[in-house]
């Protein structure tokens, strides 16, 4: 953050008479006064998602007068996101993130620089997108994402405001190799697939993200501004069930592969090797070996085929909407395996694949040969076979 | 002597849902036993094949890092409170 540190700059940095008024509450702080404001004018945060974190992170980080800010997002607005990204709203549902997301900062002051870029972050193109931020805001929701931002930040010096939350638990830290540890010296690796269930199997509390991403974004400001005591070495963890928050110490690991005295990593990697995951495809194509679409399995039922419907979901999604499968949830799977018949075709579904998709793995090892995933799970056939269901 | 252990979120459906669970043990190693004998598919996600703590969990005696303490050697008493700390990922984007 060295580029701001010179005075230079700052006396470049004017400000409107609008800007004056629209920053007062700022400019009377002493720990922000208007040379604060102009730090913050002067800075440029780059935010890696325009979803749960990134809707409040964007909305206070552009009201604050941060003069550059860039986002990082490749997805589409989906009515499903409404409940927490507030970023978006209803009639966004099916735009790009990054459109909304550009509407509503310049809505919010017009007076900062809005750059997009609608990409996935890859080990090709993500030092070039941050090499020319101040602060890197991490909101992502996938492990191969995460350590390639804190890989990125530590080759690039660069601080990496954290922020990741799960049902009603959140966490946040600020990862700053040169002051403190990295993400790798908390968890040098990342969970396999499978062991750790993502937001869209969890769930999450809608209010949760805009704590979390309000807490990185006073993170944010207070880096820029200098002041205060910043989370360097510290995780937060947040309870929204127990209205708590806790804090551990965390230690700069002298074994870090790339923070650490001898460090093994010295340029991006594979991070989707990385993380045993295949790489991210939104088709719902191939998420097992043995896949079968909606299509064929409405085919094979309409034809009267002796289809087993095995639905891995949890009971309270069942009561949601259900293709009136045999319901097993995949934790109980082990246990309830004598319920299924390895004589039959067995089709395991879930809500968008990734469960039965284990679920089918696993079977297949108890020697399951004719058990198939269906591919997008209930989501896709409420798409493409009966759209009279509800999605949820 | 029984010390608490807080159990996060991601792995509470393997405790009975339960935030966190009360186990005797003079030792973080022996409290991992006993949790672990008494919820026997937190296991596999607590520890690895080959009987190690998996490099995606974290256990904290109050607020330390029991890799900077004797690791699960760390002794424990009834006013020391055990955290699991599992690594998650989401961002509420999906």
């Amino acid at each position: 953050m060295n580029k701001r540190e010179g005075t230079d700059v700052l006396e470049d940095i004017r400000f409107s008479h609008e800007e004056i008024r629209r920053y007062g509450r700022h400019l009377i702080m002493p720990e922000v006064a208007l040379e604060g404001q102009k730090k913050l004018k002067a800075a440029s945060v780059l935010l890696i998602g325009a979803g749960g974190l990134g809707s409040p992170l964007a909305l206070y980080l552009s009201a604050a007068g941060i003069g550059k800010i860039g986002i990082v997002d490749f997805d589409v607005v989906d009515q499903s996101n409404l409940q927490r990204q507030i970023l978006h709203s209803t009639a966004d549902v099916g735009k790009p993130k990054l459109e909304s997301a550009r509407e509503r900062i310049l809505a919010m002051n017009s007076n900062v620089k809005v750059e997009t870029y609608p990409t996935l972050l890859s080990s090709d193109n993500a030092l070039e997108i941050l090499k020319d931020y101040d602060v890197v805001v991490d909101g992502t929701d996938n492990f191969p994402t995460r350590y390639l931002v804190n890989d990125a930040c530590v080759l690039l010096k660069k601080p990496n405001v954290y922020g990741s939350i799960f049902r009603f638990e959140g966490q946040a830290s600020v990862f700053y190799a040169e002051e403190g540890p990295c993400y790798r010296c908390l968890y040098s690796e990342p969970p396999p697939p499978g062991l750790v269930p993502s937001c869209a199997e969890g769930g999450v509390l809608g209010v949760l993200p805009g704590i979390v991403g309000t807490i990185q974004a006073t993170e944010t400001v207070k880096l820029i501004l200098g002041v205060g005591k910043p989370l360097i070495g510290r995780l937060l963890l947040f309870d929204a069930l127990e209205m708590k928050f806790r804090e551990l110490k965390l230690r700069k690991n002298p074994d870090c592969p790339i923070c650490g005295d001898h460090p093994t990593i010295h340029e991006l990697i594979d991070y989707e090797a990385f993380c045993g995951v295949a790489p991210q495809n939104h088709n719902g194509e191939d998420q097992s070996a043995f896949d079968i679409s909606v299509v064929e399995l409405k085919r094979r039922l309409d034809n009267g085929d002796d289809v087993f419907v095995l639905d891995v979901r949890e009971p309270h999604e069942y009561e949601i909407v259900n293709l009136g499968g045999h319901m097993i949830p995949l934790n109980d799977l082990p246990e309830r395996v004598h319920e299924l018949d390895s004589s039959r075709d067995i089709v395991v579904h879930c809500h968008h694949g990734p469960r039965s998709a284990r679920a089918v793995g696993f079977l297949r090892q108890m020697g399951f040969k004719k058990v198939k995933n269906l591919a997008g799970g209930i989501d896709q056939w409420a798409v493409r076979v009966d759209p009279s269901l509800p999605r949820y | 002597m029984g010390v608490k252990v807080m159990i996060p979120t991601p792995l509470r459906a393997y405790t009975d849902r339960k935030d966190s669970v009360v186990v005797d043990g003079a030792t973080v190693g022996e409290l991992l036993d006993r949790l672990t004998v008494n919820y026997a598919t937190l296991k596999k996600h607590l520890y690895s094949d080959d009987g190690k703590l998996r490099n995606f969990v974290n256990v904290y005696v109050n607020d330390e890092d029991i890799r900077y303490l004797q690791h699960e050697q760390t002794k424990v008493s009834e006013k020391d409170v055990v955290s699991i700390i599992p690594s998650i990922a989401g961002g509420g984007v999906e």
